[in-house]
């Protein structure tokens, strides 16, 4: 009884984020990708282990961050001198010199950011293994979408062999131990990145405006009855694209 | 069956930028808050054309000095010396490392006016309700917001090189003004590819894509798990 309308409630209806285009979200396997028909834009995706995963990752990843940004980068030595650098003293030295707002750029899109989205995605990451996690959580997910977008780390490190290549042909250069945590963190990211559903997560956040929830639980069935202003599922479901609708 | 694609904004619902909650707004003047992240709703980003060409222009005119200005400044035993960032890319050819050389030149020079001229073409088809290419500039949209953080790198050499190369008085490394302005260029690029809204590519003339058989083809295809 309960099979067929769980089949049908199985599909959300969705709008393509960069078309607008209406369609329904078939349930997928997991590392499965649904892609909007009309755009070609990953619409969903369904990592096998949306929660674990990406919270080991991001865990790892801040421990890599902390030797990233402590541990000498690069090295050079000439006529019997040596120096180094950190992230932070590339950003110091170029305060110094007098380009404090590109210094800021540069410790924002090298420091902050990574760290932020890694602290944030941490604190989500927490928080919904118990849902529904409390609405605050919304914003903190808010926070590191921003924050990703601007974190550079994978730039960073091309921008770091560019400068030993270039430096190399003054003085003699080796490579330092933080230049390898910065390849790790390359790495890291899109580990983190590919593992987060972050539909998965909205579902276990608690609404913002609770008395328009359709449902306690993440599962949204039934939700036929709900204020005109937030029903996300009952009246899509008689208006989604014909085409859909057609699909068994 | 005709199978006309509908978009939400017809259809009287909108999604919610932040969390992609697909629903019906209050009214379509105020479209309110979203009632599972609270974030402010409205179906298209507001003002989004004319933010992006003014974020657009504001990176052209920073572009130019960019170019201009020294990017680094190389002072040894009292002389200095001073590189623009084509200056940085020839040393790095004459060097020997020309894929170096190559990957500055397009992420620095090339990578910023593309961007600059690919947003302005998006801006002028979209204001024109140009209704061919679609998916094509939608595709550009996309190559744009992922190869902008690039444009950075240069930032990053300049930002390193400076700071190891600090033996004075023996040989130094300053930054010089074009640094500022290129990081300029960089962030408002950035900032003018997130103000535009790929969804208004789509909004004009109802439909130019030709649909294949209205079957398995128009839903999200399962694509097979990567890596």
């Amino acid at each position: 009884m309960s099979k067929p309308s769980q089949n049908d409630d199985a599909m959300t209806p969705v709008a393509c984020h960069e078309c607008d285009l209406l369609q329904l979200l078939p349930e997928l396997p997991a590392g499965a990708k649904a892609r909007c028909p009309r755009c070609g834009y990953i619409l969903a995706t369904y990592p096998s282990d949306p929660f674990e995963r990406p919270l080991a990752l991001a865990i790892a990843a801040l421990l890599v961050l902390v030797v990233a940004n402590t541990a000498p980068l690069m090295g050079m030595s000439a006529v019997g001198r040596h120096a180094s650098t950190t992230i932070i003293g590339g950003v110091y030295q170029m305060w110094l010199e007098g380009q404090e707002v590109t210094a800021v750029i540069v410790a924002f899109c090298a420091v902050i950011a990574p760290a932020g989205y890694l602290f944030f995605l941490l604190i989500v990451l927490f928080a919904v293994r118990q849902p529904p996690a409390p609405p605050w959580v919304g914003g903190t997910l808010r926070w590191a979408e921003r924050m990703q977008a601007w974190a550079m780390t994978e730039v960073m490190m091309l921008g770091i062999l560019v400068a030993l290549v270039k430096i190399a042909d003054l003085a003699k250069v080796e490579a330092g131990v933080g230049m390898a945590a910065v390849g790790v963190l390359m790495l890291l990211f899109p580990a983190i990145l590919s593992s987060v559903d972050t539909d998965e997560l909205w579902a276990r956040i608690a609404w913002h405006a609770p008395d328009s929830k359709p449902d306690p639980a993440p599962e949204c069935e039934h939700t036929s009855k709900q204020q005109p202003d937030v029903d996300a599922s009952s009246e899509t479901n008689t208006r989604e694209t014909p085409s859909e609708r057609s699909a068994p | 069956m005709t199978t006309a694609p509908l978009s939400a904004i017809k259809a009287g619902l909108l999604s919610c930028e932040t969390c992609g909650l697909l629903l019906q707004p209050a009214g379509a003047a105020e479209p309110g808050y979203c009632p599972r992240c609270g974030s402010e709703l409205a179906a298209r980003r507001h003002g989004s054309i004319e933010r992006t060409w003014a974020l657009v222009t504001a990176a052209a005119i920073c572009y130019i000095p960019a170019n201009m200005l020294p990017v680094l400044g190389t002072t040894t035993l009292g002389s200095t010396e001073y590189d623009t960032i084509m200056g940085g890319v020839i040393f790095l050819f004459t060097s020997g490392s020309w894929p170096l050389a190559l990957i500055v030149l397009i992420a620095s020079v090339m990578v910023p006016l593309g961007k600059l001229v690919a947003l302005s073409y998006l801006l002028i088809t979209v204001r024109r309700g140009s209704v061919r290419g679609n998916r094509e500039r939608t595709r550009l949209y996309r190559l744009v917001e992922f190869i902008g953080r690039w444009s950075m790198l240069d930032v990053f050499v300049d930002t390193f090189t400076v700071a190891l190369v600090q033996l004075k008085p023996l040989m130094s490394v300053q930054p010089g003004a074009g640094v500022l302005f290129f990081a300029a260029v960089v962030v408002l690029t950035m900032l003018a590819a997130s103000s535009f809204d790929p969804r208004l590519i789509w909004d004009a003339g109802s439909e130019p894509v030709q649909y294949p058989a209205p079957t398995k083809e128009n839903r999200p295809q399962k694509v097979p798990k990567l890596g």
